[in-house]
Formats: C-alpha cells, sequence, structure tokens
C-alpha cells in the first residue's frame, strides 16, 4: 500500500480509540454512578420498610460494604474496577474492597501479621487523617461555640 | 417518578464525584490510598463547612456512598456528639458515627479472607 506520511497519520488517528482519558473519565461516571444508584435504591427499600432515614444509611452502608467484600472473595470487583477505575475506587464499596482484598492476599504470611494486619495497609490512613480531621473539625466548634 | 428523580440523581451526582476522582488518577502521581484518604479528609471539611450536608439533601446515597460522604458521617457525628456529650464528643463522635461502615468491613472482610483462596494476578 503507497501512502504519504500524512496520509498514514490520519489512518492512524482514525483507527486509534479515543483518547484514555475521556474513556477513563466516562467510565469512572458511569460505574462510579450506578454503584451510588444501587445504593440509593438499597437505601429506598429500607425506608419503605420503615427505617428512619439516619437507620437506613448506615445499613445501607453495611450491605454495599459486604456485597463489595464478597464480590472481592469471588474475584468479580477486581475485574469490574479494571475498567471502573475511581468509579469502583471512591465508594466505599471501594474502601471495603481495600480492607478486604490484601486481607486475602497476604493471608498466607499468617493470620495475625499477614490476613488482619495488611487489612489496614490503606484502610488505616483513611481511618487516621479522617478521625484527625473530625477532632480538629470538633475542637474548632467546641472552642468556638459553633455546635 | 419521583423513585426514578432520586436514582437518577444519586447516579448522576455519584458518577460525578468518582469521575473527578478518575482525573486525580490520571493527571497526577497520587495512589488509590491517598486519593481515598483524601476523600475523606475533603469530607469532613465540606462536612464541617455545611456544603455537604446539602448535597446529601440533594443527591441522596450519590453523596453519601462516596468517601467524601464518609468524612461528612465522621463531621456530622462529632458535632451531634459534642451536643450531647461535650468536649468528650471531639473524641467519640466520628468513630461513633462510622463504626456500622467499619466494623462490617473489618469483619466481613476476615470471614471472606478465611474462607476463599486468593487469585493468582495474572
Amino acid at each position: 500500500m503507497n501512502m504519504t506520511p500524512e496520509e498514514y497519520n490520519e489512518l492512524t488517528k482514525q483507527s486509534s480509540p479515543r483518547s484514555p482519558f475521556i474513556k477513563d473519565f466516562l467510565m469512572a461516571f458511569a460505574i462510579g454512578g450506578l454503584i451510588c444508584a444501587l445504593g440509593q435504591a438499597i437505601m429506598m427499600a429500607y425506608q419503605s420498610a420503615g427505617m428512619t432515614e439516619e437507620v437506613s444509611g448506615s445499613v445501607t452502608s453495611v450491605t454495599l460494604v459486604f456485597l463489595s467484600i464478597l464480590l472481592t472473595g469471588f474475584n468479580v470487583y477486581p475485574k469490574i474496577a479494571k475498567f471502573g477505575g475511581a468509579g469502583t475506587l471512591v465508594p466505599i464499596t471501594g474502601f471495603a474492597n481495600a480492607v478486604a482484598s490484601p486481607a486475602l492476599e497476604f493471608k498466607s504470611e499468617g493470620l495475625v501479621l499477614g490476613l488482619a494486619a495488611k487489612m489496614f495497609v490503606i484502610a488505616g490512613p483513611v481511618i487516621v487523617y479522617g478521625t484527625c480531621a473530625s477532632i480538629v473539625y470538633g475542637l474548632i466548634i467546641y472552642l468556638f461555640g459553633l455546635y | 417518578m419521583t423513585i426514578l428523580i432520586a436514582l437518577l440523581k444519586a447516579f448522576l451526582v455519584g458518577g460525578l464525584i468518582c469521575a473527578i476522582g478518575q482525573i486525580f488518577i490520571d493527571y497526577t502521581k497520587l495512589t488509590p490510598a491517598r486519593i481515598l484518604t483524601g476523600y475523606v479528609v475533603a469530607g469532613v471539611i465540606l462536612g464541617g463547612g455545611g456544603l455537604y450536608p446539602k448535597i446529601v439533601e440533594f443527591a441522596g446515597a450519590g453523596a453519601t456512598v462516596p468517601l467524601l460522604g464518609f468524612g461528612n458521617t465522621l463531621a456530622k457525628g462529632v458535632r451531634e456528639a459534642i451536643q450531647e456529650e461535650g468536649l468528650l464528643g471531639v473524641l467519640t463522635g466520628g468513630l461513633g458515627a462510622t463504626a456500622a461502615g467499619i466494623a462490617a468491613a473489618v469483619f466481613f472482610s476476615l470471614i471472606i479472607a478465611l474462607i476463599f483462596k486468593p487469585k493468582s494476578k495474572s
């Protein structure tokens, strides 16, 4: 096939996929949005079963955490994460996956320093900085009477 | 119809919050652990500042399911605990309000890790 470099460039441009950034962004949006919509559906189901808004929110979190960890056990969540990117990381299901996944992976290194310790490789920093930020916030509103 | 609108709001707002996280992954060198940590701390700040509760009111699970909502719950827990217990609430409020999610993650992870075999990464 004879073609000029310009023609060749044009051809590769057409056949190469859309910029990975746009695709990543849309996939994260779609998968993350679906996980949140699933959470909303679960929450409304609990509310129509008579739970208060506050309780249904917590129980929804627990339900999503359970589903995510179960899917991590079956190696399904990592597969969704492969194309969901931040859409599977940012929801609470991603936090749950970050607890379960190293626990499973490092089980072979023992039940104490393997499984249990590695649970907090990612969850630990989240809890440390989240809790400390909330304490700083609490001190500020306590001292200034803003609560 | 109201159910559909609630689901759509959750999808759109939750999707947007996740897509912003994707921008951090693609355009910065932030690791997933740092993004999760950043989202929770940002949630404490946005929740404490009063903006995030309004997003929760609008989007429901679209705002509570992402980790920003986890941070928002930490801030809300501290605020409510101070109202009930005074200064002690500064310490008890955050983890108290998020205890269900954290305890569930730890407990279910232990069970699953004991039952299942790790998959080889291919």
